[in-house]
This record gives structure tokens, C-alpha cells and sequence, in this order.
């Protein structure tokens, strides 16, 4: 479990992150969302100390890591896997080397060890046989796969991954979401999750917090977004008017206004804008 | 793990570097004899001094100078454009985030492989350049090789070796680290690569010759 207290982060007189607080349950997908420069891609940052925040507290099973010491930091640090936008794996190095690079690091497993652990977690995610190929050979979403692999080789108690979807299309955008899904439960793991992608959000959002200009504006599950009264979240989450017309759909249909194929068939042929009563 | 990446250092900026410090050194003897013979004009002034003249400004200028201002270009836009790609491709936050301090794992291994190669390579430097100026004076009949090897064992200062060396500490000590502090602390994307690179390179090659002088104001009087 990750619970956020009171963070604030600035640079120069600029605040980015102002008074945000939020607990994070193992086991669970927790989801950042929030349009671009809300402040999230610093939040998560904030939280796996690559920037140290000007005040609050970040625990991570109570223990507040901001006040750890370097030794204490790197055992937390042994316990976090991470997945990258940009997946960041090590050009020079193979697959199997990317994947083996924290185990040399930090285990004294022999190689025939540490290779099989190299191979169990390649097909967990579905990439076995790719261990001699270089990042450079392999798309986009084999490089996502490959990260997550490299993510979860020490068996860590919390898994971050920042834009996982981005550049994806959204078949291979659904199969890096359901990994993830799997995976947090799987391992039982605090999985945190930076997205604007709302087919995530979706899919996998058990735990959902919005951030406009680095505030907590709202929280709450996949299942009650979609009918939240945020007007700043609503205008996040329906940016379209496709979308817009979509949700009123759906309340229509949840309401019982709507409720068979046949009226489905009458709006759409209408063509016109439909709006709740 | 660190040792790893020290060898491997040392094999990309000793081994990577050696095919154009050889071509510069033996070329940089080779012309300087040439140069020097057809300055020397007087008939009094024997024609083994020519050895002498190849023989120290190598040592003392040409071998640690110049060997490491093409050196700078080499190794110091290598190291640059390496870190810098790491930096903006989040490679250096991903260590950082797995508990690795990424200036002992991807700094320190690259100062400590280039003051260890580097000298080397200036010693392989003079004494190429030193072949290269026998080999012209031979080929163009201006020095016959006995008459060359006879100078150079005239008025030798041994102490023209050592000032070399420092110079060639030095001058690694600043190809190694300026270059890595403007990889490491790229910000933006692969054009702020390439400006970070060039720019390691201008600053590089300017310290050198600023610590040129330095060093032969303070070790030369």
C-alpha cells in the first residue's frame, strides 16, 4: 500500500503538485489521469523519488520514504518496477540482458538461475523466444511487454507504469491493460498507473484519480466516472462531442428511456443531438 | 557489474580511439621532420638536431596536445551523445528508479577507463610519431636512420616524459568529464543531443588549451 500525504512540489514559483493526498491498495490498479501538464507525470515521479517533494509525506507500508535514508531508499527502490513511456531499455543490450540487468544487480543467482527467471517472466508476458533480439527489432508494444518483463524479474511489491498505452494502437493498447490487470493480481502488487487514455481507464481503472492543474480534483472507480458531476472531469473525460452524446446514451439507457434496439435505431436515424430531460 | 562497465570503457575509448592515434601520431612525425629539415637551411647545424627537434616536440606537444584535442572530438562527443540519449530516453531514470547511483555506474567508469587509456595512447602517440618522423627522413633521403637515431639519444630530458604525462592526465581527467556532465544533464529531445554533444566538444578542447598553458607556466619554468 502507497498512501500520499499532503505532497507539494514547485519549480521556481510555479507549483505543480499542491496539497495532493490519496492511499493506494495493494492488489489493486490505481489510475492518474488528467490532461497533459495536470501535474501527473510529476506525481508519479514524486512518488518513486526521482524528484523529492518541497513538503508532505510518501509511505510506502507506512514507512514515509522521503525521510529514509540512502540504504533504506534502496530497498524500497528494490521493490519498485517500473514501466517507461518510452519503455527505456538498454539499446546496447539483448532482451535477455535488459531483463537480467536487475538481477545482476542485486542477486548473487548463478546465470543458469538467473536465466531462468529471465525466461519465466518472458512468457509471462508472452515474448518467449525473444531473448536475442535487440530493442532496436522489436515494435512497440513487444518493447511495452519487454518492460513490464523487466519491471516485475525481482518480484516487486509496486509496479508504476508512466503513459503505458502512448503510441500504441488500441489492440496492442487492451493487451499492455489486461498484462497490468493480470500482473497486480497475479502478484498481489500496488500497481500506479499514468494514462489519458480512457479505454484504460476502463478497462482496468479500480481506483481512478483525476488531477487538473496539480490538484486532486476527483476520485472514485471505473464504474462511477462515467456519472460523476465533476464538470472539470467530465469535461476531461468527454472532450468530444461523440463522447458527450455516448454518455447521454448510456444514462438514458440506465434510466429506462431507452432500453431496446428499436429506439437505439430512432435516435440515430434522427441524427440529431439527444439530451437528458 | 562496475568493473564490467570499466572494461568495457576501457576497450571504446582505448581500442575505439587507437586506428586515429596512430594515423595522427605517425603523419604528425612524419610532416615535422619534413618541415624541420626544410627549415634547417644552415650548414652548421648538423643534421641529427632534426631527431632532436621530431623528438621533442612530440613528447612535449604533438603526442599529448594534439592526440587529445582529436581525442576530445572522438571520445568526448562518444560519451556526450551516449549519456545524453540515456538521459532523454528515461535509460538513466529507469536505473535510478532500480536503486543504481548512475554517476558511480555511468560517470566514474568512463573517467576512470579514459586517465587509464588515454595516457597510454599518448605514450603509443610519441613513440609512432617519433617512427614516423625516422620513416620519412629515411624515405626522402633528407636523414639516413642512423644519423636519426643518433640524435635522438642527444640531449635527452627525461623530464619532458614526466610533463608529458601530467598533460596527458590531465587532459583525460577533462576529455572524460566535461562531455559526461553535458550528456548527464541533457534536457529536452535528440537535438538538444547533438547541441550537448558539440558543445562538450568546443568546451573540452578549449580546457585543454587552457590547461596547455597552464601546466607550462607552472612545470616548465
Amino acid at each position: 500500500m502507497i498512501e500520499v500525504k499532503n505532497i507539494k512540489k514547485t519549480f521556481g514559483d510555479k507549483t505543480i503538485i499542491d496539497d495532493v493526498s490519496v492511499k493506494m491498495d495493494s492488489g489493486k490498479c490505481n489510475l492518474i489521469i488528467g490532461s497533459s501538464g495536470s501535474g501527473k507525470t510529476v506525481f508519479m515521479k514524486c512518488l518513486v523519488g526521482l524528484f523529492v517533494p518541497d513538503a508532505g509525506e510518501i509511505l510506502y507500508h507506512e514507512h514515509d520514504f522521503i525521510q529514509m535514508n540512502v540504504q533504506e531508499k534502496k530497498e524500497i527502490r528494490k521493490q519498485i518496477g517500473m514501466l517507461f513511456q518510452g519503455s527505456a531499455l538498454f539499446d546496447s543490450l539483448t532482451v535477455e540482458k535488459n531483463i537480467m540487468f536487475p538481477l545482476n544487480m542485486f542477486t548473487n543467482d548463478s546465470y543458469r538461475q538467473k536465466l531462468k527467471r529471465v525466461n519465466e517472466v518472458l512468457d509471462r508476458v508472452n515474448l518467449e523466444g525473444a531473448n536475442k533480439k535487440f530493442p532496436a527489432e522489436l515494435s512497440g508494444g513487444m518493447k511495452k511487454r519487454v518492460g513490464i518483463a523487466r519491471a516485475i524479474v525481482l518480484n516487486p511489491q509496486y509496479l508504476f507504469c508512466d503513459e503505458p498505452n502512448s503510441g500504441l494502437d488500441p489492440l496492442t493498447s487492451l493487451v499492455i491493460d489486461r498484462l497490468i490487470k493480470e500482473i497486480t493480481l497475479e502478484y498481489k502488487i500496488t500497481t500506479v498507473v499514468n494514462t489519458h487514455d480512457m479505454n484504460s481507464v476502463m478497462e482496468i481503472g479500480d481506483h481512478i484519480i483525476y488531477m487538473h492543474q496539480g490538484l486532486k480534483e476527483w476520485e472514485g472507480t471505473n464504474k462511477e466516472i462515467i456519472f460523476s458531476k465533476n464538470d472539470k472531469l467530465n469535461e476531461f473525460i468527454f472532450a468530444s462531442e461523440f463522447l458527450k452524446d455516448a454518455k447521454d446514451m448510456r444514462m438514458l439507457e440506465m434510466s429506462g428511456k431507452i432500453d431496446n434496439d428499436r429506439d437505439m435505431d430512432d435516435i440515430m436515424n434522427n441524427d440529431a443531438p439527444f439530451a437528458i430531460e | 557489474m562496475y568493473w564490467k562497465e570499466f572494461m568495457h570503457q576501457c576497450a571504446e575509448i582505448g581500442l575505439g580511439s587507437m586506428g586515429i592515434v596512430v594515423i595522427i601520431s605517425f603523419f604528425m612525425g612524419a610532416v615535422s621532420a619534413l618541415q624541420t629539415a626544410y627549415q634547417l637551411t644552415s650548414p652548421v647545424i648538423p643534421k641529427s638536431t632534426i631527431a632532436q627537434i621530431v623528438r621533442d616536440t612530440v613528447i612535449l606537444e604533438f603526442a599529448p596536445t594534439l592526440v587529445c584535442i582529436v581525442l576530445a572530438g572522438v571520445v568526448g562527443s562518444k560519451i556526450a551523445s551516449e549519456l545524453g540519449n540515456m538521459r532523454v530516453s528515461e535509460q538513466i531514470d529507469a536505473l535510478e528508479i532500480m536503486g543504481i547511483n548512475t554517476k558511480t555506474y555511468l560517470v566514474l567508469p568512463k573517467i576512470l577507463a579514459a586517465l587509464l587509456t588515454i595516457p597510454a595512447l599518448v605514450i603509443i602517440a610519441m613513440g609512432l610519431g617519433i617512427w614516423g618522423g625516422r620513416v620519412a627522413g629515411s624515405l626522402t633521403g633528407i636523414l639516413p636512420p642512423n644519423m636519426y637515431d643518433l640524435g635522438l639519444l642527444e640531449n635527452f630530458v627525461p623530464y619532458n616524459v614526466v610533463f608529458a604525462m601530467c598533460k596527458a592526465y590531465t587532459f583525460a581527467f577533462l576529455i572524460s568529464s566535461i562531455p559526461a556532465f553535458y550528456g548527464y544533464h541533457v534536457e529536452g529531445g535528440s537535438l538538444e543531443i547533438g547541441r550537448s554533444s558539440t558543445k562538450a566538444v568546443v568546451v573540452s578542447c578549449v580546457a585543454i588549451l587552457f590547461a596547455d598553458y597552464i601546466l607550462a607556466a607552472l612545470l616548465l619554468q
